[in-house]
């Protein structure tokens, strides 16, 4: 099954804000499904740069497609779901947080209700408020919730950032379900071996711009770029200080 | 002391007994107030999260003429309302003047910018993190607000709990557009005001522990309920 929304078309993309350039001259081109983990140092414009991709900020110049359509396209958005870094939980109870996503007029979700809180294992906690699970579970119920609209594209923003590893396992494992399901998944991450777990494909970003764009595999053992590999060995160069 | 002792027991006597008097005008405080509330709450809140939610230019002086509304003198209020439901104002002919229907406007008027306002705050606050995710999962922005105001709803409470007392407790707008009128428009403030004018303290201070016994009441409903949708 082929994904409605890729390629993925950037051209010559920039933002700026308050008159500095925070990403520069973006062009890339992503045709495969599977998992494309974007690497890069704190303040490099990785999560600017998957907000950009998802349309929840405005860029200064170039143009981003999805399938051929523009991803300010109202269709193309909705064919999009986002987990953030600190997940934001409605105020209602867990099972409630994913019927809110399923009744949205745009949802198509192959899943019911039951099904994901299951996948999130949580189907034992559906009635409970939201905002008293832990925060494994917080941000267990924000990823299923975020599969609740039937997303062609999952854009994730460091889910496992304040995790502990068994919690980060359980997110690991859900991403991968993601993406065995056909969803094309953009990784953020700061956790070079989670990277090398999951991704297909690497991004890496320095100072706004497309430092290396490559399979993991070649990324990782055959980087092209010495900040690449500087960031892979976990060297900090006086640039990125 | 000794006829403060003796007010305070006749006062607690009549609420003992129920007195029918006491009863009619308690009772018909309760009905233009908690009226006024409803309809300003109605008015007021969708209102509110939209003002919270939306960018527009001016944003800020409607922002300002709201707050600046909050704090109206109800007996101006009472005047500009007496003023267009008199006679030969542009409303006269609805009739409505020296009745509850005018008090209850005229209350409407005196607690929406409250409402508004607070609503305002409140959603502003809960938009700051809900809107990457209602941006995310492309929820129009009607319906963004209602969520906000689902989600809020244990804070909003405090607004309409805001706007009630807001009505119950004020005396300048329902003297003026009501009149005081015995059994059709005599509120508990503005029954305090007479009864105290002519010297009977005992009715007057029974509707005042009436007035603050209702205070009480809805403050601690309005707590208990906010404890169990906070979450």
């Amino acid at each position: 099954m082929s994904n409605p929304l890729l390629p993925l078309h950037v051209t010559d993309m920039s933002l700026d804000l308050d008159s500095r350039r925070l990403l520069s001259n973006i062009t890339l081109t992503i045709s495969n499904d599977g998992i494309t983990a974007i690497l890069g140092h704190n303040g490099a414009g990785k999560s600017l740069l998957l907000r950009a991709l998802h349309g929840l900020i405005n860029t200064s110049g170039g143009t981003v497609t999805w399938g051929g359509q523009s991803v300010t396209d109202a269709r193309t958005r909705q064919q999009q779901s986002m987990v953030f870094q600190k997940p934001v939980l409605l105020r209602r109870s867990v099972e409630r947080n994913i019927s809110y996503v399923m009744k949205l007029p745009h949802a198509n979700s192959e899943f019911t209700v039951a099904e994901l809180l299951q996948l999130a294992r949580l189907s034992n906690k559906a009635r409970q408020p939201a905002r008293t699970l832990s925060g494994g579970e917080q941000q267990r119920l924000a990823f299923v919730r975020a599969l609740a609209t039937g997303p062609s594209v999952l854009f994730l923003d460091e889910p496992t950032a304040n995790l502990d590893p068994d919690a980060t396992l359980w997110i690991e494992k859900l991403i991968e379900t993601a993406a065995e399901r056909a969803i094309k998944v953009f990784l953020v991450t700061h956790d070079i071996a989670q990277a090398r777990r999951l991704a297909q494909e690497v991004l890496f970003i320095r100072n706004g711009r497309v430092e290396e764009h490559a399979a993991a595999r070649q990324f990782f053992t055959h980087p092209t770029s010495t900040h690449s590999q500087s960031f892979i060995d976990g060297i900090l160069t006086g640039s990125d200080l | 002391m000794q006829d403060f002792r003796q007010s305070f027991v006749q006062a607690s006597q009549l609420i003992a007994e129920l007195d029918p008097t006491l009863v009619e005008i308690v009772l018909l405080s309760l009905r233009v107030s908690l009226s006024a509330t409803a309809i300003a709450c109605l008015i007021g809140m969708p209102l509110g999260a939209l003002l919270a939610t939306r960018e527009f230019p001016g944003k800020w002086l409607v922002t300002v003429v709201l707050n600046t509304l909050m704090g109206m003198p109800p007996v101006v209020l009472g005047l500009l309302f007496y003023m267009m439901l008199s006679a030969s104002g542009p409303f006269g002919w609805m009739e409505l003047l020296y009745t509850p229907g005018a008090m209850i406007a005229v209350q409407i008027f005196l607690i929406l910018p409250i409402v508004t306002a607070l609503t305002k705050q409140i959603v502003e606050i809960s938009w700051t993190e809900y809107q990457p995710l209602l941006g995310s999962l492309s929820v129009g922005k009607w319906a963004a607000a209602k969520t906000l105001l689902w989600d809020t709803r244990g804070s909003l409470l405090t607004a309409a709990l805001a706007g009630f007392a807001r009505a119950i407790s004020e005396v300048g707008a329902v003297i003026v557009v009501g009149g005081n009128i015995n059994h059709l428009t005599r509120v508990m403030t503005t029954a305090i005001a007479l009864e105290t004018s002519k010297g009977e303290l005992a009715l007057a201070l029974a509707l005042g522990m009436i007035l603050l016994l209702i205070a009480l009441s809805v403050n601690a409903l309005v707590f208990s309920t906010r404890q169990r949708v906070m979450l």
